[in-house]
């Protein structure tokens, strides 16, 4: 029976398509897969244009808006008359002091909207470090107003300003540890499975070395030894390659598992018959083969990397402040008063939560996708 | 040891009466038609083989009755009726008949009747038996799970069952795990554990597709002695017409989920009505006699000079320092082996699995290196070169005259190129065309092995097996080679197909002026095929000399039981050879 992958009845070119094709054919079945897909995508392009989606300076502070609750959007605004019109607005909060405990409380003040425009007019910020826009996806149609669509911190930043900006430093970091992890891991376990006897023995014990490892500590004690006056961008590069330290050994077993399959393969064997070079037996017959089973785990280790740097932050051991990262704003989140009084500062866990799934359901949609060619069912 | 041809009794009342079954898959794009309105009868006592192709849906036929059709596949209309009094162990029961077909798959209704009345041996003997449990716990549950017994007499009872399937010292084998026997002991324990419950109707599905042909022979005789001494009913499905010869009272042929003819054995190997029945009679009687086209141009062109001769090889296989095994056991796969290839001859390497055969064709062309001995070739300039003492990089001239056509035309090609690019990829390498002259060349080579040119720019998952095969010999002779070394090019193709090749790589080896080593473990395709035939036994070559004379005179003990053990594709040979058994001398 054929496998269903390749029917020429669904597809009547699958005669002609290559691999990627029928990979992208296996991979839109998987309806969750695909929903993953765009939920990442549409993460990146958030972390790519942050500036011009988040609505404020993530460190603009406003000392009357401290720990201001998360303020409704209403698309349609009524007239006094009846009448009706499309203004996306939100309510505005006025401040009041309780006398007795001076405790500030925050109430909806119906008098008072704040009006958002689309692509309205913001305050000047330096794109990419190249150049200034001042057009935001949405702005206070007034200049000078401020709106809270996720509330506000404890010094009256934006939460979603700030939280678009962490998806910059939260998803790169994945990216750029796993790209690190995996020059490692297809070096190493490459080697290790190309070669085999002694190299293989001697990357596999330092490959079980590191997994026995336990990872926390050596993520603390790492980061711990990292000198505390170094400037941001240091320390978020020293972050991602203690990551990537520990994350390599996943992959070089992969790379190596694919090679010690393969290299026996007869197809692999008929073209050392032909005479190809030991370089093009590897790049042009083993790699495609095992291209798109390494997407796949990178696709599965980005998110274990995203929850490694949240962790760490959290504990106050990876990015500091002023960077802005996930973990590094659920630190805020960490004391019993912020869940009585702010619950919204939890709002940047969402965000992980989020992403990781999606990265996850991405991941798994890729891996059943991967080999186009095993028969269906097994 | 086969009994002989017994006259089917076509009037009598049926064990399982199968009418208009149809088993659905549900696929995508609408079902897909498995068993398409198939109906026929087993008689008791007597066994029916089902015979076809591969994917002619002979197997799920046979798994629909009990009702384990994989899902997405249910059976969609038709009954299978089982009248259970008419089996021999129901015959005391009283007239009872179920309709099998309308029973819950899930329904303690059949899983009463699984095993107890109708019980299932498979193809794959490994991995039908579970590895964490021993031989005797596993026929023990069998037995357990459909009488009331205590563990003593059920282990009791396993024991007698693994004496008549004639497991040695059943006692002591009783305790031991599935990887711990052969692959025949594993089948006999299959089937005894498929005669636990002495059931009226035993369904056999490929059991001695995965064997050897000696240990094929002794399952044969044994399921038909065990079928005669309990009066079970066997409904036995095949691809071999040789098998079918040798045990069926009555065959259905299937073909794309239908049955094309059915009746009794004689009538249906000596009148065949349907054309897929006259084709499949053909092809198989067609090989197992040397091919005409081949004797004619041996009387034309006989073989000149030595092209090739292979002394005292050997090849050791270190078992892995696993911490497992005893470090560094070894494995001698090719034993001193001597041989000689001349040019223009065939030389066919047969032997059974594990005698070293394909290890001998790999070390010839050097995919393994050789412990010993020499491998002398002869260039086209008349150089004679020892190729076991050169170094991987001297090898490239060589290795454009000898070339290899690989057993699985699936795994043999790359599945992400082109089949252009396949074909095309030795004279990429060695530099012998490019572009356009490149295409020329890949679209004259496929011509030659009745590819279309419009095949180039499709990727190898576009064929099917016959295919596939056909494009991994143009990938072989597009260096122009002198020597093909052909690994059991066939073995993976229906008989259909593989006559079909055989005269492929015939009609190349007239234009071409190629010499053939052929590793089978078929002598019917050898016999065709091959000119000269060596018999490998455990890495060792026991006899060799011209096909037809080691074929009707085999000397060596080796060679006449491989040769007896081969069924033959004619139900009146039944019986009447006299099958040996080799044992080697301790």
């Amino acid at each position: 029976m054929s496998s269903a992958t390749l029917d020429t009845r669904q597809h009547p070119t699958a005669d002609q398509a290559s691999q990627w094709r029928l990979m992208w054919w296996a991979f839109r079945r998987h309806k969750l897969a695909v929903t993953g897909l765009i939920i990442v995508f549409l993460l990146y392009f958030i972390a790519a244009f942050a500036e011009v989606i988040a609505p404020y300076d993530p460190d603009l502070s406003n000392a009357r808006a401290i720990n201001h609750p998360p303020q409704g959007l209403h698309l349609i605004k009524t007239g006094p008359d009846g009448g009706w019109r499309f203004q996306p607005h939100v309510t505005a909060m006025a401040q009041k002091r309780d006398p007795m405990t001076l405790a500030t409380t925050f109430a909806p003040d119906p008098t008072r909207t704040v009006d958002i425009e689309i692509f309205g007019k913001g305050a000047p910020v330096t794109m990419w470090g190249l150049f200034t826009v001042e057009r935001r996806l949405i702005a206070p149609k007034v200049p000078g107003e401020r709106f809270y669509l996720i509330g506000a911190d404890r010094l009256g930043r934006d939460m979603l300003s700030r939280i678009i900006y962490g998806t910059r430093i939260s998803m790169s970091i994945g990216l750029i540890g796993v790209a690190m992890s995996l020059v490692l891991g297809i070096l190493l376990g490459g080697l290790s499975g190309y070669y085999g006897g002694w190299v293989d023995a001697t990357v596999q014990r330092i490959v079980e070395f590191k997994l026995s490892m336990p990872t926390i500590p050596i993520w603390l004690g790492l980061s711990a030894a990292l000198p505390q006056d170094w400037p941001p961008t240091w320390r978020y590069f020293a972050i991602t390659v203690i990551l990537s330290l520990i994350g390599w050994t996943e992959l070089a077993r992969v790379v190596r598992g694919r090679f010690l399959a393969l290299r026996t393969e007869d197809f692999v064997v008929a073209a050392r018959l032909d005479g190809c070079s030991q370089m093009r037996v590897i790049f042009r017959h083993m790699l495609p083969s095992m291209v798109s089973h390494i997407i796949a785990s990178v696709s599965l280790a980005i998110p274990m990397m995203i929850i490694a740097e949240t962790s760490l932050s959290f504990l106050g051991l990876g990015l500091l402040p002023p960077t802005i990262s996930w973990g590094v704003l659920l630190k805020e989140a960490q004391n019993v008063r912020t869940i009585a009084e702010a619950p919204w500062l939890f709002s940047p866990g969402v965000a992980v939560c989020i992403a990781v799934l999606a990265l996850n359901f991405l991941g798994d949609g890729m891996r059943d996708a991967a080999d186009p060619y095993a028969q269906e069912g097994r | 040891m086969t009994a002989p041809l017994r006259p089917a009794d076509l009037t009598a009342p049926a064990v399982i009466e199968v009418k208009n079954l149809v088993t659905e898959f549900a696929t995508r794009h609408g079902p897909f038609r498995a068993v398409d309105d198939v109906s026929f009868s087993l008689k008791p006592g007597k066994t029916l083989c089902l015979v076809g192709e591969s994917g002619s849906g002979k197997s799920v036929t046979a798994r629909s009755i009990l009702q384990i059709v994989d899902p997405p596949g249910r059976i969609v209309s038709g009954s299978v009726m089982l009248n259970r009094h008419l089996t021999a162990r129901g015959a005391e029961a009283g007239i009872h008949s179920i309709d099998l077909a309308a029973l819950n798959p899930r329904s303690a209704a059949i899983r009463a009747i699984r095993g107890r009345d109708i019980a299932m041996i498979f193809q794959e003997p490994m991995s039908s038996l579970s590895p964490v449990h021993t031989i005797g716990n596993q026929i023990g549950e069998a037995i357990r799970l459909h009488e009331n017994v205590t563990k003593k007499e059920a282990r009791a009872r396993v024991i007698d069952l693994l004496r008549k399937v004639e497991i040695p010292n059943p006692d002591k084998t009783i305790d031991r795990y599935p990887f711990e026997y052969s692959g025949g002991m594993r089948q006999r324990a299959m089937i005894a554990m498929a005669l636990a419950c002495s059931p009226g109707v035993l369904i056999a599905d490929e059991p001695t597709t995965a064997l050897d042909v000696t240990t094929q022979a002794e399952i044969l005789s044994l399921i038909k002695k065990l079928q005669d001494s309990e009066g079970m009913s066997v409904l036995f499905i095949t691809h071999d017409m040789g098998v079918v010869a040798e045990i069926a009272d009555e065959v259905a042929v299937m073909r794309y989920g239908k049955i094309v003819e059915q009746g009794e054995t004689l009538a249906i190997f000596e009148n065949p009505q349907h054309d897929y029945t006259k084709m499949l009679l053909g092809s198989v009687k067609q090989l197992d006699k040397p091919s005409p086209r081949r004797l004619a141009r041996r009387a034309a062109h006989p073989p000149g000079e030595t092209l090739l001769s292979v002394e005292n090889l050997n090849k050791t296989f270190f078992i892995d320092s696993g911490s497992f095994f005893k470090t560094g056991e070894a494995l001698k796969a090719v034993d001193g082996v001597t041989l000689t290839l001349r040019a223009g001859e065939n030389l066919g390497i047969v032997g059974e699995s594990g005698s070293g055969k394909s290890t001998l064709g790999r070390t010839i062309i050097r995919v393994y290196e050789a412990n010993g001995g020499a491998i002398n070739y002869t260039f086209r300039d008349g150089r004679t070169v020892d190729l076991a003492a050169l170094k991987d990089r001297a090898l490239a001239p060589a290795r454009r005259d000898l070339r290899m056509v690989f057993q699985d035309p699936f795994a043999s090609l790359n599945p992400r190129m082109t089949v252009a690019q396949i074909v095309g990829e030795p004279l990429l390498v060695n530099g012998l065309a490019q572009g356009e002259a490149l295409k020329a060349r890949v679209a004259e080579l496929l011509g030659m092995v009745g590819l279309p040119a419009s095949a180039m720019e499709r990727y190898p998952h576009a064929f099917s097996g016959g295919q596939r095969q056909r494009i991994g010999i143009a990938r072989a002779i597009a260096l122009e080679p002198r020597i093909i070394i052909a690994d059991e090019a066939t073995s993976a193709l229906d008989v259909s197909l593989r006559s079909q090749v055989l005269d492929l790589l015939l009609e190349l080896q007239e234009r071409l002026n190629l010499s053939f080593i052929f590793i089978s473990h078929d002598i019917a395709v050898i016999r065709y095929f091959c000119d000269r035939i060596a018999v490998m036994y455990r890495g060792k070559i026991v006899e060799e000399g011209p096909t037809e004379e080691v074929c009707t005179h085999p000397r060596h003990a080796y060679t006449q039981s491989l040769l007896s053990a081969v069924p033959h594709p004619d139900p009146r040979m039944r019986g009447t050879r006299v099958r040996t058994r080799y044992r080697e001398a301790p």
